[in-house]
């Protein structure tokens, strides 16, 4: 699946976006482990991060699929 | 309709889009980017987004208010890139029939903005620095629009 990653996060991974195999069926919370073990910089990401998958927003308990985009997002400061 | 932009937002072009004949009240809001001499004085804000999805999320706004507020007329523009001081970062304009609802739908578009919307601003400080900002982190945000 496609993983994207955006302003403060997209510096700290070190990327904008990546691929990642993760085993399905899976959830939010199991990308973001792969996140972590996969990409040095990621560790360095909050505990809590706010996710969304096919440009919706969601938990991290929702299930993700083999096409999906993920999406972490620092905390949002439109306006 | 075209919500993001990497230019100042003319008002008069929002204004003009809703207009209509039966709408007896129209609301515009901007939100500006604000000097912040206590932190150091910001210069300006660069606004990013997650472009794709900004865009799916101002169609599911704009669709609540239709429901919400069948009559209301919306307009609404976000720009991106590097807006300085004093100019317009958001502009929201609402007409309606009658003011209460032109004033609601208005409000409820920039409350779900500030909620919803993918967007993330880089404060450019007057030394130089750069500064993510967090509005949850911070509660003293420096910013368009005052307080988070």
């Amino acid at each position: 699946m496609q993983v994207r990653f955006f302003a403060r996060y997209a510096e700290l991974a070190g990327c904008e976006t990546t691929a990642l195999a993760v085993a399905v069926p899976a959830t939010v919370a199991d990308v973001v482990a792969e996140v972590r073990r996969a990409i040095p910089g990621a560790a360095a990401l909050p505990e809590r991060l706010l996710a969304a998958v096919n440009m919706r927003h969601v938990k991290l308990d929702a299930p993700v699929g083999d096409g999906d985009e993920v999406a972490f997002l620092p905390p949002v400061a439109g306006g | 309709m075209t919500y993001l932009t990497r230019n100042p937002i003319p008002a008069s072009d929002l204004l003009a889009e809703v207009a209509a004949p039966q709408c007896g009240g129209t609301c515009l809001f901007l939100g500006t980017v604000r000097d912040a001499p206590a932190d150091g004085g910001v210069t300006g804000i660069e606004y990013s987004a997650y472009e794709a999805m900004a865009v799916a999320e101002f169609d599911r706004i704009l669709a609540e208010v239709r429901r919400r507020w069948p009559d209301a007329r919306l307009a609404v523009r976000h720009r991106l890139g590097l807006v300085p001081t004093e100019e317009a970062s958001i502009a929201i304009a609402a007409a309606a029939p009658h003011r209460a609802e032109a004033f609601e739908a208005c409000r409820y578009v920039i409350e779900q903005v500030k909620k919803r919307l993918p967007i993330w601003k880089k404060e450019l400080r007057a030394d130089g620095t750069t500064l993510w900002v967090d509005p949850e982190g911070r509660p003293a945000v420096v910013g368009p629009e005052g307080t988070p």
